[in-house]
């Protein structure tokens, strides 16, 4: 899994306004995954698949149904951890592009550890993390989402800092407007789009590297332990199952930060 | 009003040092007045530097040689004290915030408080016509709003100096010439000194009081034309219209084209013969 590579880190991915959404913009990408579980249902029933190789879209849908309590308990569980680490690892991402903004010395010491930082599969240190704070804790799931979020806020934030434009640039330096003035009213609002781009790329990085980090070891709370520990029962459809709550759960952090992320950029496309 | 000068310059030069030792003279020995309420243009193709004189005279950059003064002042300490407003060929609006507090945005910085603010703000919407959109914001103006707003924005300190450079470049003409009669209209009503940089002929000639005509490397003063409509003629869409109009445009045209040749003759240089 490469949690973080360059690539996702770097990509601002643009997102189109929700004005723009139409009914059709939503019915193709309805109509492909409805003809693709249509698919997967027939070709399990035409072929007899068994369920170890891959359950069937309704074995896994009434599984989930069955057990959707304790699914909901591993989605707060991990999700608490994704919560923790997104908040912690965007605060410092934050904090940390202001200060390599500020001073540029900062930022050139920066700049290697953080294209390092982007390449290092982050959840390979959670067995590392596990020793340090005891498998009891949740402590190492936190950090690890923690530290994968830092990257993409930062490089996001950094880049957004140095979007402000040369005409309002000229215009407070004509206006003579004190630092702390031009920073409030045109760096700050220049950023913001790009931190929240920054942070739907770590929201659902979040969600995956604290999940993921489960596998290593630690408490027994949480959606990847949970299907760790179905999957070794051979319990496959409740594996699958747990699946669609991770699902579930990535989905919603990309669709909160998205729609928050559309709303602070919602006035973006004037001059 | 005194009789102090809006802008008095100097034998004023402005040099870019390239990289290999080739220095680009942006400016050479610019000698320029400009009077309380008048409304002057620069005029000339690219490279001529009259965006550099009006980047000078914001203190936006600053001169090699020569002295300049505004109000009696240095650049410096006229953009201090807020003696002029300024507008762009981008309209510079902030998108994140509304008409309104785009307006205000100078009173803001410069500590005005919410009542008088929002009265000022009130009054300059009015001028510009655009009372009605105070809460939208920019992204949903065309561009002759959004350049209007920049304009309310420029007046929002009762400036005595207007400094615009080329505002309406990026207009439509059909706008462009609504622009300039609410500009003559405007500029009417707050009495302030304009230097206007353009590079549209019937532009210049409709707009100004004086052309001034520069040409590039060096930039200089090739000439400066007087463009005050005479023989009753005010400055609405009829002198578009006027002969005198016509006659104005060509010898700008005549200037521009001649080029530095035209040079040779220093008596033209205009402010001597002030």
């Amino acid at each position: 899994m490469s949690v973080g590579t360059t690539d996702q880190v770097t990509s601002t991915l643009r997102v189109r306004p929700l004005r723009d959404a139409r009914f059709t913009t939503l019915l193709a990408p309805t109509v492909l995954g409805v003809l693709t579980i249509g698919a997967w249902q027939l070709a399990i029933d035409a072929f007899h698949i068994d369920p170890f190789i891959v359950p069937s879209p309704g074995s896994i849908w009434s599984e989930f149904l069955d057990s959707r309590s304790s699914v909901w308990h591993g989605m707060v569980g991990t999700g608490r951890n994704a919560l923790y680490g997104l908040l912690i690892g965007a605060v410092l991402g934050i904090l940390g592009a202001l200060l390599a903004n500020a001073v540029r010395a900062v930022d050139l010491m920066a700049l290697p550890i953080v294209a390092a930082l982007s390449v290092v599969p982050i959840v390979a240190l959670a067995p590392a993390l596990y020793t340090m704070f005891g498998a009891a804790a949740n402590t190492a799931r936190v950090i690890v989402a923690a530290l994968t979020v830092i990257i993409p806020v930062y490089l996001n934030t950094l880049r957004g800092l140095r979007q402000v434009k040369p005409v309002h640039r000229e215009l407070m330096h004509v206006y003579a407007a004190r630092p702390a003035f031009v920073a409030r009213t045109v760096t700050l609002p220049t950023a913001t789009p790009y931190v929240f781009t920054g942070l739907r790329i770590a929201s659902s990085l979040a969600v995956i590297s604290a999940l993921i980090a489960e596998y290593f070891g630690g408490p027994v709370d949480g959606l990847g332990k949970a299907i760790t520990t179905a999957a070794a029962s051979s319990n496959y459809p409740l594996a699958w199952a747990f699946v669609l709550g991770s699902i579930l759960l990535g989905l919603a952090f990309y669709v909160v930060t998205l729609v928050v992320e559309l709303w602070v950029a919602r006035h973006r496309g004037g001059t | 009003m005194t009789t102090e000068l809006a802008v008095q310059a100097r034998g004023l030069g402005r040099v870019f040092g390239a990289r290999k030792g080739r220095d680009v003279v942006a400016l050479d020995d610019i000698d320029l007045d400009i009077a309380p309420g008048e409304f002057v243009s620069l005029i000339g193709p690219s490279g001529c530097g009259k965006s550099t004189l009006l980047r000078i005279v914001a203190d936006l950059d600053a001169p090699t040689s020569g002295s300049l003064s505004v109000f009696g002042k240095s650049a410096q300490q006229a953009r201090l004290d807020q003696d002029y407003g300024i507008a762009f060929q981008q309209a510079g609006l902030l998108p994140w915030r509304s008409v309104a507090a785009n307006v205000g945005l100078p009173l803001e910085v410069h500590g005005a408080g919410k009542r008088e603010r929002d009265a000022r703000v009130a009054e300059l919407l009015d001028m510009v016509g655009l009372t009605d959109f105070a809460r939208s914001y920019p992204d949903q103006l065309s561009g002759g709003m959004q350049q209007r707003v920049a304009i309310a924005r420029a007046l929002a300190e009762s400036p005595r100096l207007l400094l615009m450079d080329e505002p309406f470049g990026a207009l439509d003409e059909i706008t462009r010439e609504r622009m300039q009669a609410e500009l003559v209209r405007i500029c009417g009503e707050s009495g302030a000194a304009v230097l206007f940089v353009t590079h549209s002929i019937p532009e210049a000639v409709f707009l100004s009081d004086r052309v001034v005509v520069m040409t590039p490397r060096p930039g200089r003063i090739v000439d400066i034309v007087d463009s005050r409509p005479v023989g009753g003629h005010r400055r609405d869409d009829d002198f578009r219209d006027a002969a005198e109009f016509f006659h104005t445009v060509a010898r700008v045209r005549e200037l521009l084209h001649a080029g530095p040749a035209s040079h040779a003759v220093p008596a033209a240089r205009g402010v001597e013969n002030r």
